[in-house]
Order: structure tokens, then C-alpha cells, then sequence
């Protein structure tokens, strides 16, 4: 074998003074990390083996381990990084398409970190949340032209709409890139908190059939585990065209992930590798894209909202605009921070827009055609927080997303190792030992606790406004300013600088 | 049997009124003059049979669970779109991605069919999809099929049996071919082979049933060389990556 030039990523360091010699950290590393010699009874640790994801540290009973970055300096040199030269090292060993997990992890710029929400103060005074009612509800779905009222009842027929107690939903995630564990936490936690959870395109396992009514489920160009009854079982149905973490490309689960339980719920064989490419091939037009959305809604009767998923892109206001005329009732738009269990570093990390700029374009597009009341607008592809939430509702998003922020509620410590199916906390793998690791119901206590706070949150920083319904914040954007962005920025944005 | 005629009828009314009758417990009905309405026997359940007299428009039989469809015409694209279980009978030609992520159940052309058809065809234990074309087959036919299994006889008197590019990204699933193809045509990831005494039966019993709807003579159609085609392997793009 050639030597290989690859180091180590992270330092293991172990306090012999506090290691008991428990092996803990020995047998929780699936990557085996840590090892132990019985005739010598010594542990000893391989740092090119550890990812960095804590488990070790946070299992171990005497807090004997730290983990650090590798001390390791090249010449300082800003054009060559350390990734960039590794990733040469790794290619040129292997000469194959660099694959890596999670969102673009590099650092452009975050819009939601330049604006600033309002509060109210002196005139228009704020309210408290905990005395006073505020309304979080929300619908998604395409919404009359008008309503008629007769007699205090309304007479029109409204499409189809999903209702969310709180306007975050867990994106699509599938069974196969996720652990069942995981997606029974996230339904079971969307059905405590009122909202929804998205099935990827992985299919819907049989146990999640109970979970339906909190179900979106997700149609792509692979059609895995796409059949009548699954098409019926949930609440609405998403087309994914696209996602932000790979915009433009395919998916593909590879054969090693398709054990007894994905291969049921995906509909293929046992060690099949899961190709969804990049299009769908019934697809080259916006007509085309409508025969398509009208197929799914003549298959369940008018009755399910259907989404459309795309990629935040170069040119996503107009796709966006076409897609409402397609007749989608919802629009998913992934922003190029938007996390994966598998894609090319490439990709990932150079491809497609910030989710901020494309919402604002999107929603103005919409606005400016007269069309924003036909379609409701989800963004994903990094919400972090309850201030995330609210100044994407203010841009005119109607709900978001929350894939990675679901996840780390679940345990996961952002190693960005999903695609390797050897995830410690027993989220991104399919190794039963692995996914034990993760109690269903204990995921679902955390993720549904993360909404709850969230949702506390969101009344709070309403009430500071002096606004009593998230309704009145949608597309309010002049409850945001912008900090340290330019004149165009700020112009896409559709925001006033902080001081105007 | 019911009948309705679609004669200047929007698809939506159309299928609004077949599946009010069904609702009503009807179980055949015959549509005449059909002319383009698409989405026609949508995830239609077993025992319910249509036919059609006329040309359906696209997605015939999309996500269909069982029903029986006979149409007497062509049929148009996305025909048996992601069908799951039936049986699909049309006396005429059928558009492109003809079977597109078919998972079940069995359609039978008579004449040719489009490009990109039976792409992503899949199966799972028994539930096997089978398309049997009685003509040729445009370029792209069984395009990243991953399971399943296709028939083209070639009855039709064109100069080929499939286009270009037949069974690119297969990986599972058998094409069967009465003649042969030459190697250009093929995808990289297939090759062509024999049938085994399996294969022959498998053939037979399909083109007996196929030559039971369009009266055709099914030895005269079985008195020819036949040859197969299947994938290299299951895992086509398995080496393709490195981790980061």
C-alpha cells in the first residue's frame, strides 16, 4: 500500500489519572476510535479514526476524555487551507467525488445574523404573552380569491389546507438517511406540538401509518415507496424537485443502507443501491410540472394540499412563480445552507443561494403578479432558532422548515459524518446497535420541547411588537432592519437599514 | 355497465363522474369518445374495469391499485405512471415514459411505444411489474430500471426493436427482446444473454396472454429467437464516492 498523506482531524486525549478503564468510549465509538489491549489492560486511542461527535466524552462516567482539533499546522497560508489541501490529499489516494454530510458548513455570509426585528415602545404598547391571548395558527395551503360570509358563515369552499399550531414543521428526512427511531421521534413530536413532519422520499413505514394526519409525503423523481395508499396516508403531498444541500442533483442511498426495513419501505430489493436522479423524467416544463401536480391530486381527490419543493437558485422567483401557476398549493424553497446525510462536498458547499435572499425575492415576485394568495411560501435551509423563524415569517414566509435544528434536538453533535451509517447517537445510521441508541420516545420529548420553546418564544418577541397574530407579521417587513448589508442587499431584501 | 360519454367533457368532470359512479357501486363502465382527458383510472381499486373507446390523454392509470382498463385507441404519455396493481389492455400505440416507476400489475401494448419508457420500473418480493409491447420501443427503454420485467416482440414492422441508449442505469429488472439488438444500442451497464428454461416459460405464459387480447397467434409470435437483457450489477454508481 502507498503511504497515505491523511492526518487526523481531532486529538483524543485521555486523563489516566480519571480513566477506570470502563471501556464505555471503547464500545459506544462504532468508528473505533478507542481500543483496549486485555493482556496489557491498557486503552489506546486512533485519532484519525474519531469524527469529533462526543459521544465518548459525553458517555464517559469520570469525564476523563477531551477531544481537540488536531494540532497540526501547515505553512499559514489563506488560499491553501488545511481543508483545501486535505481534500487533494483524499482525492488523489481515491479519485472519487468527495462526499460529505449536513449543510455548507463555509462561511458566507447569514442574512438572518443582518437583520433586526422591532418592539414597540412609548406608542402602540407591547403585550404579554402569558395574560393575553396570541394567535399562532397558522394555514397552509392556496387560499380564495375571496371570502364569501353569509349569516356569520363562511359560504366558500376553501381548498385544502394544512393547519399548524405553530408554524414549524421537520423537514423531509427519509427513513434510510435518518433512523426509524429518529422519524418515529419527529412524527410523534409533530403530532404533540400540532404540526407536521415530512417522510423524504424514503416511503412511509408501516409503523409511521399512525402518524398520517401529521404526515407530508414526499414524491420524487426516484418514486421510492410512492403507492396509492402512501399517496392517501398523509396530510399533503410534496413534489421534491430539489434540495438546497444538492441543488440540481439526484439522491442516492447506497445498497449498504437498504437493510430488511428500508428495502420494505422503499419497495426494492435488500442491498439495492436507491437512485433518485437529479430530474424527474416526466418533467422538462412548468406544464409538465402541472400534469404532474394534478396526477397527485386526481389520485386523492382534490382533498391534499400539494407542495412543490425546489432548491433556492440563481433564478428561484421566476421557477417560483411558475410553479404557483402549475398549481402547487405550497411552495418549499431549500436554501444552500440546507443540511443532507449525503452530497458532494462540491455541491454543497458552491451551489445555490442564501434561503433569506431567495425568500424576499420569491415572496416580492409573487406579490408583484398578484399571485402571493395562491400559494403559501415554506422556506428551509437553516433555521437555527425562534428568531430565525420570525424574521423568515416577516420576509413573507408562511411556515419553516427545521431538518438540522430537529436533528441536533435528537442528539445529533453536527459531525457532518451522516453518509458513513455509523452515527453514534443513533440518528444518521441503520445499525440496529446504533439506532437502540436513540429512544423514540425520549427524541420525541426533546424535539416536541424544542417547538414548545420556540413557540413561547415567538409570543414573546410578537408581543414585543405589539402584535397579537402571527398573521400580522407575515410579510410585515418593516418590523425588520438590516445591519452591515449594501444598497442591493438591502433593496432584495426589501428592508430599511437600522436607523431609517 | 355504465356508460358515459366524454364527448367535450373537461378531464376533471370526467373523472368526477366515473368515480361517482363508482362510488355508487358500479364497477364497469365504458367511456366513449374519449379524447385527451388525462388522468384517467387514478389509483382505481381492484374490481372496478374500464374501457375506453377513443384516445386518453396522459397519466392513464397513474398510481392505479388493481383495476382493470382496456382502451380501445392509443394512449397518450406517463401511461401506468407509478401504477401499483391491474391490469392495463390498450389496442393501439402508447406515448413516452410509458410505465414510469411502474411497481406492480401489467400493462399490454399493442402497437410501439415512446421514449423513456418503463424508466425506474422497480419490484419488490412479489410484487413484479410486467409491460409486454407488441411494436418497438423508442431510445432510453428501461432507463434506470431497477426491477421488473418488459417484453418487446416487434410485430409492428419497424426497423428496430428499441432506440439508443436501451437500459441505461439499469440495475435490476430483465428486458426480454424477440430478436436481437445490436451492442451500440445498449447502455453500458447491460449485456445481453440467453434464456434459461425459466425465461422461456415466463415469455410464454406472457405472450400467450398478450396474443389472447389482439388476437394474435402466440406460437407464430414464440416461433422466434429471443434474447434478454440484464444489468452488470445492482450497484452501478458503487464506487463513485470518497468520504471527505
Amino acid at each position: 500500500m502507498s503511504l497515505s498523506m491523511i492526518t487526523p482531524e481531532f486529538l483524543i486525549e485521555r486523563n489516566l489519572e480519571r480513566c477506570i478503564k470502563c471501556q464505555v468510549c471503547v464500545r459506544q465509538c462504532a468508528n473505533e476510535a478507542h481500543r483496549y489491549d486485555a493482556e496489557t489492560d491498557t486503552l489506546s486511542c486512533d485519532d484519525l479514526a474519531c469524527v469529533g461527535c462526543h459521544r465518548c466524552v459525553t458517555l464517559c462516567p469520570t469525564k476523563a476524555l477531551t477531544i481537540r482539533k488536531f494540532p497540526l499546522e501547515f505553512r499559514t497560508n489563506a488560499n491553501w487551507t488545511p481543508d483545501a489541501i486535505k481534500a487533494i490529499y483524499k482525492q488523489a489516494e481515491t479519485g472519487g467525488i468527495l462526499l460529505t454530510g449536513m449543510g455548507n458548513d463555509k462561511p458566507y455570509p447569514i442574512y438572518w445574523d443582518h437583520l433586526l426585528l422591532n418592539a414597540s415602545q412609548v406608542t402602540n404598547p407591547s403585550i404579554d404573552p402569558l395574560r393575553e391571548p396570541m394567535e399562532v395558527k397558522t394555514f397552509l395551503g392556496r387560499k380564495p380569491e375571496a371570502l364569501e360570509i353569509k349569516d356569520g358563515k363562511l359560504k366558500t369552499k376553501l381548498p385544502p389546507q394544512l393547519e399548524l399550531d405553530v408554524p414549524v414543521m421537520f423537514s423531509a428526512m427519509s427513513f434510510g438517511s435518518i433512523s426509524l427511531n429518529a422519524v418515529k421521534s419527529l412524527a410523534a413530536a409533530a403530532r404533540e406540538a400540532g404540526t407536521f413532519f415530512n417522510t423524504g422520499e424514503g416511503g412511509l413505514h408501516q409503523d409511521l401509518y399512525e402518524y398520517g394526519e401529521n404526515a407530508i409525503v414526499q414524491v420524487a423523481s426516484g418514486r421510492f415507496g410512492v403507492h396509492y395508499e402512501y399517496l392517501n396516508a398523509g396530510a399533503a403531498i410534496e413534489i421534491k424537485i430539489g434540495q438546497g444541500a444538492k441543488p440540481g442533483i439526484g439522491g442516492h442511498l447506497p445498497g449498504e443502507k437498504v437493510g430488511k426495513e428500508v428495502s420494505e419501505t422503499r419497495m426494492i430489493p435488500e442491498g439495492s443501491d436507491a437512485l433518485s436522479p437529479a430530474p424527474h423524467h416526466d418533467i422538462y416544463s412548468i406544464e409538465d410540472l402541472r400534469q404532474l401536480i394534478y396526477s397527485l391530486k386526481e389520485a386523492t381527490r382534490y382533498e391534499k394540499p400539494v407542495a412543490v419543493k425546489i432548491a433556492a437558485v440563481h433564478n428561484v422567483a421566476a421557477i417560483a412563480s411558475g410553479i404557483a401557476r402549475a398549481g402547487a398549493d405550497i411552495i418549499t424553497i431549500d436554501g444552500f445552507r440546507g443540511g443532507t446525510g449525503a452530497t458532494p462536498l462540491c455541491t454543497r458547499d458552491n451551489v445555490g443561494i442564501p434561503i433569506e435572499l431567495a425568500l424576499a425575492a420569491v415572496d416580492s415576485r409573487l406579490r408583484s403578479e398578484s399571485i402571493r394568495h395562491q400559494v403559501s411560501l415554506v422556506i428551509a435551509g437553516s433555521v437555527r432558532n425562534s428568531a430565525d423563524v420570525m424574521k423568515a415569517i416577516a420576509l413573507g414566509a408562511d411556515a419553516v422548515y427545521i431538518g438540522s435544528a430537529a436533528l441536533l434536538a435528537l442528539g445529533c453533535h453536527m459531525c457532518q459524518k451522516c453518509y458513513t451509517g455509523k452515527c453514534n447517537w443513533g440518528i444518521a445510521t441503520q445499525d440496529p446497535n446504533l439506532v437502540k441508541r436513540l429512544n423514540p420516545e425520549i427524541g420525541a420529548r426533546r424535539a416536541a420541547n424544542l417547538l414548545r420553546a420556540w413557540k413561547h418564544e415567538i409570543k414573546e418577541m410578537l408581543g414585543g411588537m405589539g402584535i397579537n397574530a402571527l398573521e400580522s407579521l407575515r410579510g410585515n417587513r418593516l418590523m425588520l432592519r438590516g445591519v452591515g448589508l449594501t444598497e442591493k442587499e438591502l433593496e432584495i431584501l426589501g428592508v430599511k437599514a437600522a436607523g431609517e | 355497465m355504465a356508460v358515459i360519454d366524454a364527448q367535450g367533457v373537461y378531464y376533471k368532470e370526467l373523472n368526477q363522474q366515473i368515480h361517482e359512479l363508482i362510488n355508487k357501486g358500479e364497477t364497469y363502465i365504458k367511456v366513449i369518445n374519449v379524447n385527451g382527458q388525462r388522468y384517467i383510472g387514478d389509483g382505481l381499486p381492484e374490481g372496478i374495469k374500464l374501457e375506453l373507446i377513443g384516445t386518453p390523454g396522459n397519466d392513464l392509470a397513474a398510481y392505479m391499485n388493481g383495476a382493470e382498463i382496456i382502451v380501445r385507441g392509443n394512449a397518450q404519455d406517463g401511461t401506468a405512471n407509478t401504477m401499483s396493481a391491474g391490469t392495463l389492455v390498450v389496442h393501439g400505440k402508447s406515448g413516452d415514459v410509458t410505465g414510469y416507476a411502474m411497481r406492480g400489475g401489467k400493462v399490454f401494448i399493442k402497437g410501439d411505444v415512446g421514449y423513456r419508457v418503463g424508466i425506474h420500473m422497480k419490484e419488490y418480493k412479489d410484487m413484479v411489474p410486467v409491460m409486454v409491447v407488441g411494436g418497438s420501443a423508442g431510445s432510453f427503454f428501461g432507463e434506470y430500471m431497477a426491477g421488473g420485467r418488459m417484453i418487446v416482440l416487434g410485430l409492428t414492422g419497424s426497423s428496430h426493436l428499441v432506440g439508443d441508449y436501451c437500459g441505461t442505469g439499469m440495475h435490476g429488472g430483465v428486458i426480454y427482446l424477440r430478436g436481437e439488438v445490436p451492442e451500440y444500442k445498449l447502455g453500458k451497464e447491460v449485456r445481453m444473454e440467453q434464456l434459461t428454461d425459466e425465461d422461456k416459460n415466463f415469455v410464454a405464459a406472457y405472450v400467450n396472454e398478450f396474443a389472447s387480447y389482439f388476437n394474435y397467434s402466440a406460437e407464430e409470435i414464440l416461433d422466434h429467437k429471443f434474447t434478454k437483457l440484464i444489468p452488470y450489477n445492482t450497484r452501478p454508481y458503487g464506487k463513485l464516492y470518497t468520504h471527505y
